[in-house]
């Protein structure tokens, strides 16, 4: 599949036509393969070479806004891409029992490396269609009582809990309010909580505020290299504060969303690096580092006692916050 | 200024503004809804309900814990967790200065206030949001102010009860706001775990991370009438779905008949009910009337 570039990759795109059309004039000059044509192996070393280096500088120096545009990137691994990758024997279950199946969310009993375990993960769609039916990642209620349904079920069969956060956010419809969007995040965010099986919770692309968080409260929380996690989208948060939506980028350095300044206030445990210029650009090095940061984590929380367990994740929900404390008066 | 106010001479003028300070919002107010102009102190006396038309307006956190609590058992709880700026976060304005004004305009240090005493005899610990405190929006202080009148609660053995009043999470906090929402609900799991009830009571507005977490996490959830009640904004939802929302949506009525609330009760009987309430998830006698 060819790259989709964003707009401040357009000096790689550049350079990467360039390639694809020395590369199909040395296959259009040498038809019969005697090697008589012209021989450009050469110069399209050199540029590929070129353009590697060009991608590692773009990355090195992405800023916030650059960022959460890779993290929306149409191509980048959704959640169901990690599941089948990262674990075998998946059979998804659908519906939360009340209303309907949501197909904005996904989950299942799967396994890790032989052992069995739930995951569940927000999922988009790849092309307009499937978007549409995914409602590009934006889970209605039925979505988080299914997340919950489902971590119930884990709980029941002693599951660890396996979550892939990648939504815009909740969907802001009539339907999903009247059938109570705010009672299922909360009841979400209580039940892990105390959830007594262990959660290990990943950031794979955009986590979009409280509809995110539904299914992000747990005793690992990771965030891929190139993930976003924030309390508002950075549009939303200009439109509100500045009046502009224009001011995004701007809003996006000031929230703070990216994995190393969410790790350095604290709020993200792990941060998997991307392969270079991002997952998309090679999936399988994505999926098997992701797999193995899995595995880690699934080692580390299987050491604790369910007590140790839930007496940790509670006094990390409890540590939450940045507060001054004045001597009681 | 008016006619009047200019050919004062500007000694007296002086005075009649010092004057103005003592009741800075005037003798009279409008209710916000049938626009009657209502006495204030007799507006007060009923606790912001209009006389006429029954119209809930807004009332602020410390009246309405002094009032809802019996008279002079209200004692804070928290007081001394006060705001910082993290990230120094500046927008058209930096963070730090909308909290100053805001301290000083409002007369409260965040958005939420907590009370420790008693409701009809029974001990009780009650929270409130200023709404007119950055729109009552969550941080870590609101958060943590939260997590500490559940803990008071729980070693008082007394119920929880919190006022909610909204717009959500507070921008300027960054992420650290949205994990209010997660703090804010494992606390309400160790509540539980004592038996001990907790009523969250949905004012006007109550949206947002605020609406997606502990406020809809009551054992019982009441509404006060016409609230504004609902997770995402009727603006953003209006520019989502292109087409006009329904009359009444997401109003505490429509709330009610969607099974997201268990009653809609009128603030001068909150007292009553809730006392009630505590009492029969307690087993205890029945408060007095």
């Amino acid at each position: 599949m060819k790259t989709t570039f964003l707009d401040f990759e357009q000096p790689i795109a550049e350079l990467e036509a360039k390639i694809e059309e020395l590369t199909s004039m040395q296959s259009n000059s040498d038809p019969s393969g005697d090697g008589k044509g012209v021989d450009l192996s050469d110069e399209i070393a050199r540029l590929r070479k070129k353009s590697a280096t060009l991608i590692k500088e773009t990355y090195a120096k992405l800023n916030a806004w650059q960022i959460s545009q890779v993290a929306r990137h149409p191509q980048r691994p959704y959640s169901l891409d990690y599941i089948r990758e990262i674990f075998t024997d998946f059979n998804e279950l659908h519906g939360d029992r009340y209303f309907a199946d949501d197909p904005a969310i996904v989950g299942g009993m799967a396994r890790l490396a032989g052992e069995p375990v739930m995951v569940i993960g927000h999922q988009k769609g790849r092309d307009t269609r499937e978007r549409q039916y995914r409602n590009f990642g934006m889970p209605r209620p039925e979505g988080y009582r299914k997340a919950l349904r489902l971590m119930r079920l884990a709980e029941k069969f002693q599951l660890p809990v396996f979550t892939f956060i990648d939504t815009p956010g909740a969907y802001p419809g009539i339907d999903a309010e009247a059938r109570g969007q705010s009672e299922a995040i909360a009841r979400n965010l209580y039940v892990m909580a105390e959830l007594k099986t262990p959660i290990i919770c990943t950031v794979i692309g955009e986590g979009g505020s409280g509809g995110a968080l539904a299914i992000g409260v747990g005793d690992v929380v990771t965030m891929l290299q190139y993930a976003t996690y924030s309390v508002i989208s950075p549009e939303g948060c200009a439109s509100i504060l500045w009046k502009s939506a224009d001011k995004a980028p701007l809003a996006a350095e000031t929230l703070g969303i990216t994995a190393n300044r969410l790790t350095s206030l604290g709020l993200v445990d792990k941060v998997v690096a991307e392969p270079l210029g991002a997952a998309h650009r090679a999936p399988e090095v994505m999926f098997e580092s992701l797999r193995a940061s899995l595995a880690e984590s699934l080692a580390e929380v299987r050491e604790r006692s369910l007590d140790v367990l839930l007496n940790q994740r509670f006094s990390r929900l409890m540590s939450y916050g940045k507060f001054k404390e004045t001597r009681a008066r | 200024m008016s006619w009047f106010q200019k050919i004062i001479p500007p000694k007296i003028q002086r005075r009649v503004q010092a004057a103005k300070k003592v009741v800075p919002e005037g003798l009279w107010s409008k209710c916000d809804s049938c626009e009657e102009v209502l006495y204030r102190a007799e507006l007060e006396k009923n606790l912001n309900v209009c006389p006429k038309c029954g119209h809930h307006n807004r009332i602020g956190a410390r009246q309405r814990l002094e009032l809802f609590l019996d008279a002079g058992s209200a004692q804070e709880v928290g007081a001394n967790v006060l705001p910082v700026d993290t990230l120094k976060f500046k927008d058209s304005r930096k963070y730090s200065e909308r909290l100053t004004e805001a301290t000083k305009e409002v007369e409260e240090s965040d958005a939420l206030l907590v009370m420790q005493g008693t409701l009809k005899g029974q001990a009780m610990v009650a929270a409130a949001f200023e709404f007119r405190f950055m729109g009552g929006s969550m941080g870590s202080v609101v958060g943590e102010r939260f997590a500490r009148g559940v803990s008071a609660a729980m070693e008082a053995r007394a119920p929880f009860v919190c006022f909610a009043a909204s717009g959500g999470a507070r921008m300027q906090e960054g992420l650290m706001s949205l994990m209010q929402m997660a703090k804010t609900s494992a606390a309400l799991t160790h509540l539980s775990a004592y038996r001990l009830p907790f009523i969250s009571v949905l004012t006007d507005p109550t949206m947002g991370g605020v609406s997606a977490s502990f406020a809809m996490l009551g054992d019982v959830i009441i509404a006060e009438p016409n609230a504004l009640i609902g997770f995402a904004g009727p603006r953003v939802i209006e520019q989502t779905v292109r087409e006009k929302l329904p009359e009444g949506f997401q109003r505490s009525e429509f709330l009610l008949e969607h099974g997201a609330v268990d009653m809609i009760v009128d603030r001068r009987e909150l007292r009553t009910v809730i006392a009630q309430l505590c009492a029969q998830m307690t087993h205890k006698d029945a408060p007095a009337a």
